[in-house]
């Protein structure tokens, strides 16, 4: 039995072969004979984790799609349709909703392990800046996403962030109109942002996200020691000419990566059926409320994920200023492979000052975010100010400060830990 | 690293051990997206019975309701009409309305209806679903030469009775169909709930 079944694999595997040659060696490339670093750790389960809420983004939203109105008449009454009487239908939104916010989780935690062990330098500039672009897109896409609602911070959120543009010079006015296609954010707003937010978006993510992996089977995965493991010796259990210090990604890091995403699945079901709205942070309780063009809710904020870049904005006393500043707050990310003058790559070989400046950063970003969430007194305007100063100042004195610090020799080879 | 044997049993278990629970938790993610497609609560809604008055409705005449967005015929047959019923056995396939699909029991008699001249009938030809004319007189019509009143559809020429029974030699395979209904007092009809008791 097992033999005729065995026969069968091999039979169907000998004729895909013969007329898709290029699969197997594809295969063989990006999984069974991709050598990772074996010294992976923790930090190393954000990309897979954030391909697992791409699907489900992708997978959810599609079905969204076959309920959804996009018309500034019925999209309000159309998400409450599929909250009340789809079935299941909420929990399809809810994942969609909750996905939202786990994506920016796992990517900022991603990028963050860039950042320690740097991984964006040479020769991982472009898996970086592919990487950014990724970000990028992403924003506007989770932006256009919580503009289809209809709710009222869909509405107020969508006009303040069209209006941004607005603060470009000569032309400002006739862009915002150009965006809105109308004098006010209004159906043909919302009809836009649909065909971005479900299809032309999610095909350029989805492009970038391709040509971000490639990007990185190219040069190979950097690892938390900051080693080379290319420039190592070779030879392994499996290969004579691969890395000495590599594993096959396909058995172990898949197997490695299937536990993690199976713990990660529970704490996202836990949010999903306990506490789909995290008190308001992934879905704020104002958007319950249909979009009025003539009033504007007392409280507005955007969504967690954009506080950090928000308080920035609200911090500075000038409109045009204002944005370049929040603009250059994404954009100076793209500069990090340039702006790291240390020698070493890893956090683990570099010096206190690093260590420290590094650590400050993170208490900024948090903190922004936090202060973006806020109503926004004056006290707090003077924090948010002090933390931008910091935020840039972390980048742009970069080279100075990561050229000088000191460093810890590193070894030629992945060392054995206890 | 230690021990280079592979114990390919407990591998084998393994593997298909996660593959089964993986498969069991797809399938279970699976559920409410197929769900989805069901009718919604407020395609249920709109599944309502839906009540009429026919208490205007002279003989002869049709109105037709609707009732999960079908048009239900409800027609009160005249003396004459309902004379007709009877001649036209040998000609109709389903003359005495043995499919039980098409007709709640309580109009499985020659006239298909509760009260003798109150038809009320799905308004959608069994055989793909166009909505048929309705023809009442008697009088050689094109499609049949000894018409005695009564559907025709002009789809694919299906023919049928005053009862809204088929006749032999057209596409359609089976009578209209009768949907649950009864009275709720002389003059109102409820189309889509059944007379209390019956089944």
């Amino acid at each position: 039995m097992s033999s005729v079944i065995d026969r069968a694999i091999t039979g169907a595997q000998t004729w895909v072969n013969e007329r898709a040659p290029g699969l197997m060696p594809f295969y063989r490339k990006h999984m069974s004979e991709y050598y990772a670093p074996k010294n992976f750790n923790i930090w190393y389960i954000f990309g897979i984790l954030a391909s697992v809420v791409l699907v489900n983004q992708i997978v959810t939203g599609i079905f969204l799609t076959m309920h959804y109105k996009p018309s500034a008449a019925e999209a309000f009454a159309s998400v409450e349709y599929i909250m009340r009487d789809v079935t299941g239908g909420w929990i399809i939104r809810y994942m969609h909703s909750t996905g939202a916010s786990l994506f920016f989780i796992v990517v900022y935690l991603h990028m963050f392990r860039g950042l320690i062990y740097g991984s964006y330098r040479k020769p991982r500039e472009l898996v970086w800046v592919l990487g950014m672009m990724i970000f990028l897109a992403l924003m506007a896409e989770a932006f256009f996403g919580y503009v289809l609602p209809w709710g009222q911070m869909s509405y107020w959120g969508a006009q303040v962030i069209i209006n941004l543009f607005g603060a470009v010079p000569w032309v400002g006015e006739a862009l915002t109109e150009f965006i809105r296609g109308d004098y006010l954010v209004s159906d043909a707003t919302l009809n836009r942002f649909f065909a971005l937010h479900v299809i032309a978006l999610p095909l350029v993510i989805l492009l970038l996200v391709t040509l971000h992996l490639f990007a990185l089977h190219e040069v190979g995965s950097n690892n938390p020691e900051g080693i080379e493991i290319k420039k190592g010796p070779k030879g392994n259990r499996w290969s004579e000419k691969a890395p000495a210090d590599g594993v096959p990604f396909h058995p172990y890091y898949t197997v490695k990566d299937l536990f993690f995403v199976s713990f990660f699945l529970m704490i996202a079901a836990f949010i999903l059926f306990f506490e789909p709205t995290l008190g308001g942070l992934f879905l704020e309780h104002d958007n319950f409320v249909e979009a009025n063009p003539l009033v504007t809710p007392e409280h507005i904020k955007p969504v967690w994920y954009f506080t950090p870049y928000y308080a920035m904005l609200r911090a500075i006393p000038d409109k045009l200023f204002g944005v370049i500043v929040m603009g250059g707050a994404v954009l100076i990310l793209f500069l990090l492979p340039w702006l790291d003058r240390s020698p070493v790559k890893s956090i683990r070989y570099r010096g206190p000052l690093t260590k420290a400046l590094i650590a400050i950063f993170v208490v900024a970003f948090v903190a922004l975010g936090w202060l973006g969430l806020q109503s926004g007194s004056t006290a707090q305007t003077w924090a948010a100010r002090i933390f931008t100063m910091y935020y840039f100042a972390f980048f742009i004195t970069m080279p100075i400060w990561s050229s000088i610090d000191s460093v810890k020799p590193v070894p030629d080879r992945v060392p054995a830990h206890d | 690293m230690a021990n280079q044997d592979v114990n390919t049993g407990r591998r084998r278990f393994l593997t298909a051990t996660t593959a089964v629970v993986g498969a069991g938790g797809a399938m279970a993610a699976a559920l409410p997206f197929l769900g989805s497609w069901q009718p919604s609560a407020r395609a249920q809604v709109a599944g309502a019975p839906v009540v009429e008055d026919i208490s205007k409705l002279v003989p002869g005449q049709r109105v037709i309701v609707q009732w999960r967005g079908q048009p239900v015929w409800i027609l009160r047959r005249t003396p004459e009409q309902l004379a007709t019923l009877p001649t036209q056995d040998s000609r109709l396939r389903d003359p005495h309305s043995d499919n039980p699909e098409q007709q709640p029991d309580y109009a499985k008699n020659e006239h298909r209806s509760i009260k003798p001249e109150i038809a009320v009938l799905v308004g959608t030809c069994t055989h793909l679903g166009c909505s048929p004319l309705f023809r009442p007189e008697l009088q050689p019509e094109p499609f049949d030469a000894q018409w005695q009143g009564g559907f025709y559809c002009p789809c694919h020429n299906s023919r049928f009775d005053m009862a809204g029974r088929v006749y032999e030699g057209v596409p359609a395979p089976t009578n209209l169909k009768v949907p649950p209904y009864r009275f709720l007092d002389d003059a109102r009809i409820e189309i889509g709930v059944n007379p209390e008791g019956a089944v």
